[in-house]
């Protein structure tokens, strides 16, 4: 049977096939092998502080590069409470601009509006950054604060939130501003997720009697709801991880403290602050550590949504 | 036909996509308690008016109905009619299985639980009914926390219809409801419209002509936006009165 034997086509069609297979597994495993050298970089440049301190180091608030006492408590707190900010704020106002931009706006409005959605996630973290500092905080500080302070500040249980002085930058300002920047990023994942729901299912909700609300609440949530997990995540990876509009507004102070108005440290700002003037092993070393802190926060936040996945996915019933 | 027999009177009603119209000046009486299929080629309007039965047309811009459909002497496209509370009456199955991301139970449930206060002992014998009625309860009586989607397309198909039928709706619409089916399952489908024909009127959109010969007790046939020809089923089937509709089931346009 002549025409199934090599013929020289065939194996030059082979052996394009098998460069392209090898090529792009290389690709594929590019990514594993630098995630695999930038945990050992970063394990590697945190040893001496390990070594030293310990657990220790996660609980310490102290941080004085001239006596070398360094403690990641406060940098720790200032990332998680801010980010924290940042989707308490952010993922309520996502969803609406997504809900509406799918389900309630007239359709001549929708360009417009999903457009400016995304020219917001263009605009570069330092000019959020300088918006907070010399426009919002200011503001912020003379109108608003010292109303919070005085109604808020003595309630129980949750006034400490709200004591201090009214100085416009602080934590609270940092999450403000994070909120900003991770509402384009959260609510165009929504929008895209939420127009793919085929317009079938929704309408056997409407053809029931479900009002929008209900709709979206029991039809359109659970079917995009690894989606829209999805969505948060990314938002709270940028809010976890932003550096410069975060250094300008948190105040960037070593000492503890709970409040919201108070000034603070997040881990990435701290190392864009202090990477240059770190000279001593001890205090780059903790830096670094302090990197590897931060890889090991997003690393466990992405774990929990796949975790949340998983029980939302029982909830909704068992699969074949 | 008799006047008390009608569930269902559509007078003078045009229907427009933005500028194009979509339906011409239909006239039409649906008898209560009888299934009436519409057939016609695609793009005549078939779907389309079974979509204002509901009005799930007002989901979308750009779309108006004229004229009157009058449910029990009603005009159900007037504003003061609650669109909510209509599609409540006005159960409907699409062309394809659409369960709802959640448990065999939770989707019946999903719209009794919008305008009824019921029990729990009340909801479970309400699931069972449904399921009952649309004939799937054998099926799944076992299995009612699995999620809906764990289901065979014919299954799922039932569920729908046993979810329309759960809110106890006066009329069920359902279009092209086996087009995604085999023919087991379309076999199971057409024997459930005979059961529930008597409690239900049923208004059934389909491009299956032996599917309407078999399902149906009323034909109306449609060409182009106009209603062209209505009738009792075997009339319109073994004597039509009209060239086009002859044209049309007897295969040689369509």
């Amino acid at each position: 049977m002549e025409k199934y034997q090599n013929t020289p086509q065939l194996k030059r069609q082979l052996l394009i096939d098998t460069l392209f297979r090898n090529s792009t597994r290389f690709f594929a495993f590019l990514v594993l092998a630098l995630l695999v050298g930038i945990m050992l970089s970063l394990l590697v440049g945190a040893m001496p502080t390990i070594r030293q301190q310990g657990l220790g180091f996660l609980t310490s608030t102290a941080w004085d590069p001239v006596t070398e006492e360094f403690g990641a408590l406060v940098p720790i707190y200032g990332t998680l409470l801010t980010s924290f900010i940042a989707l308490l704020i952010g993922v309520p106002v996502s969803f609406g601009i997504a809900l509406f931009l799918t389900e309630l706006s007239p359709t001549w409005l929708k360009r417009p509006l999903g457009i400016a959605v995304e020219l917001l996630a263009g605009i570069p973290s330092i000019i959020y950054g300088m918006w907070g500092l010399f426009v919002f905080a200011p503001w912020f500080g003379d109108n608003i604060q010292p109303w919070l302070i005085d109604n808020l500040g003595e309630m129980p249980v949750i006034g400490f939130l709200f004591q201090g002085a009214p100085m416009g930058i602080g934590m609270f300002t940092a999450g403000l501003i994070l909120a900003i920047m991770v509402i384009p990023f959260i609510a165009s994942v929504m929008r895209d997720v939420f127009e793919v729901v085929p317009a079938m299912l929704k309408e056997s909700a409407y053809g029931l009697g479900a009002t929008t609300w209900e709709v979206v609440r029991n039809v359109v949530l659970p079917y995009t709801k690894t989606g829209v997990i999805g969505g948060i995540m990314l938002g709270l990876g940028r809010a976890l991880g932003e550096t410069m509009a975060v250094t300008f507004v948190i105040g960037n102070s070593t000492i503890f403290s709970t409040g919201l108005f108070d000034a603070g440290n997040s881990i990435a700002s701290a190392l864009a602050n202090e990477f240059a003037e770190a000279t001593s092993e001890a205090h780059l070393s903790a830096l670094i550590s302090l990197g590897l802190i931060l890889f090991f926060i997003t690393f466990v936040v992405l774990a929990c949504s796949k975790l949340l996945l998983l029980r939302l996915k029982k909830q909704e019933g068992r699969g074949t | 036909m008799t006047e008390q027999n009608i569930k269902l009177k559509v007078r003078d009603l045009n229907f427009y996509y933005g500028n194009f119209q979509a339906l011409k000046g239909i006239n039409l009486d649906i008898p209560s308690k009888q299934v009436t299929a519409f057939i016609g080629p695609s793009g005549c309007g078939k779907s389309t008016l079974l979509r204002i039965f509901n009005r799930m047309y007002e989901l979308y811009p750009g779309m108006r109905a004229e004229g009157e459909i009058l449910m029990d002497g009603q005009n159900i496209l007037s504003r003061d009619v609650d669109v909510n509370l209509l599609r409540a009456q006005v159960g409907m199955v699409f062309q394809k299985p659409t369960p709802f991301p959640m448990s065999i139970y939770d989707n019946i449930t999903f719209g009794v639980k919008l305008y009824e206060n019921l029990s729990r002992s009340e909801m479970d014998d309400r699931v069972e009914w449904a399921l009952k009625k649309a004939a799937l309860w054998n099926e799944v009586k076992d299995k009612l926390k699995q999620s809906g989607n764990s289901l065979s397309g014919g299954q799922q198909q039932r569920l729908c219809i046993a979810r329309a039928v759960a809110t106890r709706p006066e009329v069920l619409l359902l279009d092209e409801p086996t087009s995604a089916l085999d023919p087991i399952s379309t076999a199971h489908i057409e024997e459930l419209v005979h059961e529930l024909k008597q409690d239900y009127t049923i208004a059934i959109v389909t491009h299956n002509m032996q599917q309407a010969a078999r399902v149906s007790d009323y034909t109306a046939y449609m060409y182009l936006g106009d209603l062209v020809e209505f009738g009792e089923t075997d009339t319109i089937f073994t004597a039509p009165s009209k060239k086009a509709t002859e044209d049309y089931i007897t295969g040689k346009f369509g």
